[in-house]
């Protein structure tokens, strides 16, 4: 079977946007996922174009099992997220949002480092314009934030690899590990940093939080879908059994959940749920056994779906309402029922109840955790899954939809939306359902795994049910933390109010310092210049700005050839 | 839209709150009780304990709202914090 370049249907899907118009612009930006996953199926393994520059081998393009796993699902992210965004006038957001999944596709079949810092690199310029989309003060400057945080991975990338090509004369992209001697090391840790800013590590996790509740209703669901999954897969193929990952990812999967809690923003909620999501997967590749490299991809792909669907249905929620705090909404099942059960739908499948796709993917990860000996990961880790429920499945579906009646009345969002939630909707189900014959059977390792079984199903139900209990209990008792309009401190605080305190603080000091230094020299010359001026007089004051007779001068020659004169003879 | 049906929302009626409430208490319990008559795998020690995830899931939210709340008193800030 003939096969093109991955990424050319979408990227040539976004180029047709930008030409096109009305019900064909639709078509094509539809037709462009599907034709780019079928084209994927025709593809055989293996090194699909390779070339040479400045004597080093490069791959653009290869395919293995991982990659192609990764391909599959950004095709099927940007088809239900291209149906989401149809409703949309705005030729902006539809040809970044197609060039961005194209981005995506590209870096996931990178078979070499330079090919994937052009993608990663690609990934941060096509995405920006779907916050600056949402054409406000604020989207704009966090889209500055986000494209200077994102550049900057793509240069710690940059410098890494190109250490590497220096050292190992290849810039084959394949296992990198952090153990290598001399300056390989540095490179090699300069490549982890690169991929832990685009996957959110702590510390480095704000740019998330920061950008995606400010992009546009529809631009959320791409960024949600691509910039962090693409690291995933980078961690996957470069650092997979590194321990390192396996602390940080439950840091990422613990602490998320408690901002989660108090956040007003219902789209930042969902942004910090992605983090602690994302944290699962990380752990799962710091154990890095085949059961536990299997359960991160599976649940990285099983992530875009729900946590894609859970997106979609709050930005129907910003759509129709205009507001997405948890504050001012409420009541919404009424006059939206649909989005409603859709909702649950995606709260259901990152809860990880059983027949929803969460609970066949998160699990892999928690059974890898005990059967390597990480208990205390392990521990933590059913700690995340209980909060996780307790945020993004309950808080999500109940301050919306639930709680308090706002009094807002609107009706269910375009026809559009409502398709693309559905498909999503669907896909959880079928995914949780029949995992064997669809996420599992695109595992890149070598492993069997049974998710369904009594024991297995009845202690997650008990964990969510008395999750669920000990919220209702904490609302009856007023123990919940009621919405309320603010802004948390986060580690953004470090750039967005102490350095640039610190920076206005240092400039001021020193321009005032200036400043007194100039006056200073202005009112010294000008006082010189005062004083020697006799302004009554009309004339300069002092001995040599006197008018002088010419017989004086005629002295003053007679004395200086007399000088002279003594000079010369006694020479 | 249609502002007659305010007051018809199924869980605007206290009464129907509380039947789903009671529902849900009932599964609560029936769950616990599941876990005395079937044989569960043990992966881990911890899981010998009776009704483990059940109380494991009940702290764990509590405790997590808990540090959550105290959390707010010195991390939250008013909505236009960064916008100033």
């Amino acid at each position: 079977m003939n096969s093109v370049i991955p990424f050319l249907p979408l990227l040539l899907g976004a180029l047709a946007a930008i030409f096109l118009r009305g019900w064909l612009r639709n078509l094509i930006m539809i037709v462009a996922p599907i034709l780019g996953a079928i084209n994927l199926m025709g593809m055989d393994h293996g090194v699909f174009w390779s070339l040479e520059f400045m004597g080093y081998a490069l791959e653009p393009v290869k395919v293995d099992k991982l990659s192609l796993m990764f391909g599959y699902l950004f095709h099927l992210a940007s088809l239900i997220a291209v149906i989401y965004a149809l409703h949309v006038k705005d030729t902006v957001q539809h040809v970044a949002g197609l060039a961005y999944a194209a981005s995506a596709v590209g870096a996931v079949f990178a078979g070499d480092l330079l090919t994937l810092f052009i993608f990663w690199e690609l990934l941060a310029l096509t995405s920006v314009f779907l916050i600056w989309a949402r054409r406000t003060d604020r989207a704009y400057s966090s889209g500055i934030r986000y494209l200077i945080i994102q550049v900057l991975s793509g240069v710690l990338l940059l410098v890494g690899l190109l250490i590497f090509a220096q050292v190992n004369n290849s810039l084959l992209f394949t296992q990198i590990g952090l153990q290598h001697e001399g300056i390989a090391q540095i490179g090699a840790w300069l490549i982890f940093f690169g991929f832990g800013i685009k996957c959110a590590f702590p510390f480095m996790h704000n740019w998330l939080t920061d950008s995606y509740p400010e992009a546009t209703p529809s631009g959320t669901i791409f960024l949600a879908s691509f910039t962090t999954k693409v690291a995933v897969y980078a961690f996957a193929r470069g650092f997979p059994g590194e321990e390192i990952l396996v602390w940080i990812g439950v840091t990422m999967a613990c602490f998320p959940i408690f901002f989660a809690v108090i956040e007003n923003d219902l789209r930042r909620v969902l942004a910090y749920s992605l983090i602690n999501q994302i944290g699962f997967m990380i752990v799962g590749i710091g154990i890095g056994t085949a059961i536990a490299l299997n359960g991160a991809v599976a649940h990285a792909f099983n992530d875009v779906i729900f946590k894609g669907l859970l997106m979609m249905t709050m930005g129907a929620v910003l759509h129709m309402t205009g507001k997405i705090n948890g504050s001012e909404l409420g009541g919404l099942y009424k006059s939206m029922p649909k989005t409603t059960v859709l909702c649950i739908v995606g709260a259901a499948s990152i809860s990880a109840f059983p027949l929803f796709s969460g609970f066949v993917s998160k699990s892999m990860i928690m059974a890898a955790a005990v059967a390597e000996g990480y208990d205390v990961v392990w521990l933590l880790l059913l700690f995340a899954a209980a909060g996780v429920f307790h945020h993004a499945g309950i808080k999500i579906p109940y301050f919306a939809f639930f709680a308090h009646d706002s009094g807002i009345r609107t009706t269910e969002p375009p026809k559009n939306m409502l398709v693309a939630m559905t498909l999503a909707a669907v896909a959880c189900v079928v995914l949780g359902t029949f995992p064997a014959q669809t996420v599992y059977a695109l595992l890149p390792w070598e492993h069997s795994y049974q998710p369904y079984d009594v024991t297995h199903v009845l202690t997650q139900l008990q964990l969510l049910f008395f999750s669920a209990l000990a919220f209702v209990w904490l609302n009856m008792k007023n123990m919940y933390p009621p919405e309320l309009p603010s802004t948390n401190l986060d580690a953004d605080w470090f750039y967005r109010k102490l350095a640039p305190a610190v920076v206005k603080r240092v400039a001021s000091t020193t321009y005032g310092a200036y400043v007194s230094v100039e006056n200073s020299v202005i009112h010294s010359v000008k006082r010189m210049v005062q004083n020697s001026y006799d302004a009554e007089a009309g004339q300069p004051k002092g001995y040599f700005a006197k008018l002088w007779p010419t017989e004086t001068m005629v002295v003053w020659v007679a004395i200086l050839l007399v000088v002279y004169l003594l000079f010369y003879y006694l020479h | 839209m249609s502002d007659n049906h305010d007051s018809d929302g199924w869980f605007d009626k206290p009464e129907n709150v509380k039947k789903m409430l009671k529902v849900f208490y009932v599964i609560c319990g029936l769950l616990v009780l599941v876990d005395f008559m079937v044989n569960r795998h043990i992966y881990h020690d911890w899981e010998n304990i009776p009704a483990f995830y059940a109380i494991y899931g009940f702290i764990g939210c509590v405790v997590l709202v808990l540090i959550a709340t105290e959390m707010r008193k010195y991390l939250m800030r008013g909505e236009d914090y960064y916008d100033e």
